[in-house]
């Protein structure tokens, strides 16, 4: 599904992964855990097309992924939740929601897609039309989750989904990305809260200052 | 009663004011670019308007759905010849480079438009030029009246677009975050391009309202774009109906200082509401953030 081989990424001068490799096989839900400032999010941002790898190589389901644009990565199949989950903030529930739906094979599902997110969370159903900044934490979360569900992935991406949340929002979180693994999707999560990743993932990498360990 | 008549032409030029103001509003918004050359492509819309109907009679007003695509696709040459390479910049330096670039385009359309046109006023003059609508002891010309409801129709529509519209949704997402709006596999790109064109076609239309109501000359860029800035420090960036009503609050603030101060003072005055609003709500009037 998802092969990162020896891959190398710096910032500027500043080398933040030199020679990460992982693998995510279909159905797969992978954990990625270390320090901070480990590169975790790097890692993941490079998969998503954000930044730019110096050497090393991504392949999604086969093919090279780590020259395109992260448009493309996305139609393809791969969806980041990123760490602080990124809304738009000043637009509406729906919108955010719609906006995840964005490239060409998405749109086509739109509506049927929508409402399966709504079915997964009743809450976003409720709030549909209040601004995305004014949820709770929790409620943000889902919302990211779900804006990212409506790209149709089939890989899914998540960097530190339970930062900030109380326990309880924290598990059902998680008992919705078990749900999503048990119907096939391919997960990679980085997380701090360790226990709660590893009852849930198949394999886990460590990762430390750039490198694997 | 002075005061009130003034008033009411203040209202009037407010509305051309906030129409600038939306098309710099957008781009700085969206792309973190200061296109000071706004002015100037007001400044070209309005000698397209002129020109079309000098030429061939079009009707100014008519003249605005040519004169409006004709600018997009400037906007578009501009951006793909220039402005992309800016954005592609961390963003204090694109405000840096924009500006730079801006500046040159301001000189080259300038000393261009003196060299076609000559550096004489133009406007356009129709049959009904000189209409005036009499509401009591007041009297308010036509043409300026239209103008006003123009820019608003124009901003509403623009409006809708941003709030419905697939595309127009991408803009304000890649406003507020482009990263996300990456994410979701918008081409932030294709953004950029698209929010260009439409703040260069916003100007291109608010320079054809402007040579039908005012008065048109390869120097005005400077003065528009000015204003422009003003209402967009006035309103806050991320509101187009902000900056309407920014527009109209400098149309109006002009009026009463040329009432009791006097004309020349009618361009300090825009100032120094910008110094103070810069003092007091640097968010602007009806902004939410810087
Ligand atoms: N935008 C950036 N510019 C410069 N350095 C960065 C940037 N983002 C992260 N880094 C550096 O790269 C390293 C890895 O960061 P990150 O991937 O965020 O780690 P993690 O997600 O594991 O906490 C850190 O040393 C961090 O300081
Ligand atoms: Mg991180």
């Amino acid at each position: 599904m998802l092969e990162v081989e020896r891959l190398e990424v710096s910032y500027g001068a500043l080398a933040a992964l030199h020679g990460v490799s992982v693998t995510v096989r279909p159905g797969e839900m992978v954990a990625l855990v270390g320090p901070n400032g480990a590169g975790k999010s790097t890692l993941l941002k490079a998969i998503a097309g954000l930044l730019a790898p110096r050497a090393g190589a991504i392949r999604f389901e086969g093919k090279p992924v780590s020259a395109e644009p992260p448009q493309q990565i996305v139609e393809r199949g791969v969806a980041l939740v990123p760490e602080g989950r990124r809304l738009f903030a000043r637009m509406t529930v729906r919108d955010n929601l719609e906006l995840g739906a964005f490239t060409k094979r998405a749109q086509k599902e739109r509506r049927a897609r929508l409402e399966r997110v709504y079915n997964i969370f009743p809450r976003l159903f409720e709030r549909e039309r209040q601004l995305a900044g004014s949820l709770s934490g929790g409620e943000q979360q889902m919302l990211a989750l779900g804006r990212a569900l409506m790209g149709l992935p089939r890989l899914l991406l998540l960097d530190e989904p339970s930062l900030g949340l109380a326990p309880r929002i924290v598990e059902s979180i998680f008992s919705i990305l078990a749900e999503l693994h048990r119907e096939g999707m391919s997960l990679l999560i980085v997380e701090q809260n360790i226990q709660a990743v590893l009852t849930l993932a198949e394999r886990a990498y460590i990762l430390a200052r750039g490198a694997p360990s | 009663m002075i005061l009130a008549q003034q008033l009411i032409l203040g209202v009037l030029v407010g509305g051309l004011y906030g129409l600038a103001a939306a098309g710099l509003s957008l781009t700085f918004g969206v792309l973190r670019v200061l296109n000071v050359a706004h002015g100037e492509l007001l400044m070209l819309g309005g000698y397209g308007t002129f020109w079309l109907f000098a030429l061939w009679q079009f009707d100014p007003f008519l003249s605005l759905l040519g004169v409006g695509p004709a600018l997009f696709v400037l906007g578009l040459v501009l951006y793909w010849a220039l402005f992309q390479f800016v954005v592609r910049a961390h963003e204090e330096t694109r405000i840096k480079n924009s500006l730079l670039i801006g500046f040159g385009l301001t000189l080259v359309f300038h000393s261009l438009a003196i060299r076609l046109w000559t550096a004489d006023e133009r406007a356009v003059t129709t049959d009904y030029a000189g209409a005036v609508l009499k509401v009591g002891i007041f009297a308010v010309p036509i043409v300026r009246l239209a103008s006003l409801a123009l820019a608003f129709v124009v901003l509403a529509a623009l409006h809708l677009f941003l709030g419905k519209a697939r595309w127009g949704r991408a803009i304000r997402a890649t406003a507020e975050d482009w990263e996300a709006a990456a994410l979701m596999g918008i081409p932030v790109g294709r953004v950029y391009l698209l929010a260009f064109a439409l703040g260069t076609a916003l100007a291109g239309v608010a320079g054809g309202l402007v040579s039908v109501s005012y008065s048109i000359s390869p120097s005005i860029g400077l003065e528009w774009t000015l204003k422009a800035l003003i209402v967009v420090v006035l309103a806050g960036l991320g509101s187009l109906f902000g900056s309407f009503a920014g527009g109209i609050v400098l149309g109006l603030a002009e009026a009463t200082s040329v009432v009791f101060l006097g004309g020349p003072y009618r361009e300090v005055v825009g100032l120094v509401l910008f110094l103070a609003i810069l003092l007091v709500r640097p968010q602007g009037l009806f902004g939410s953030r810087g």
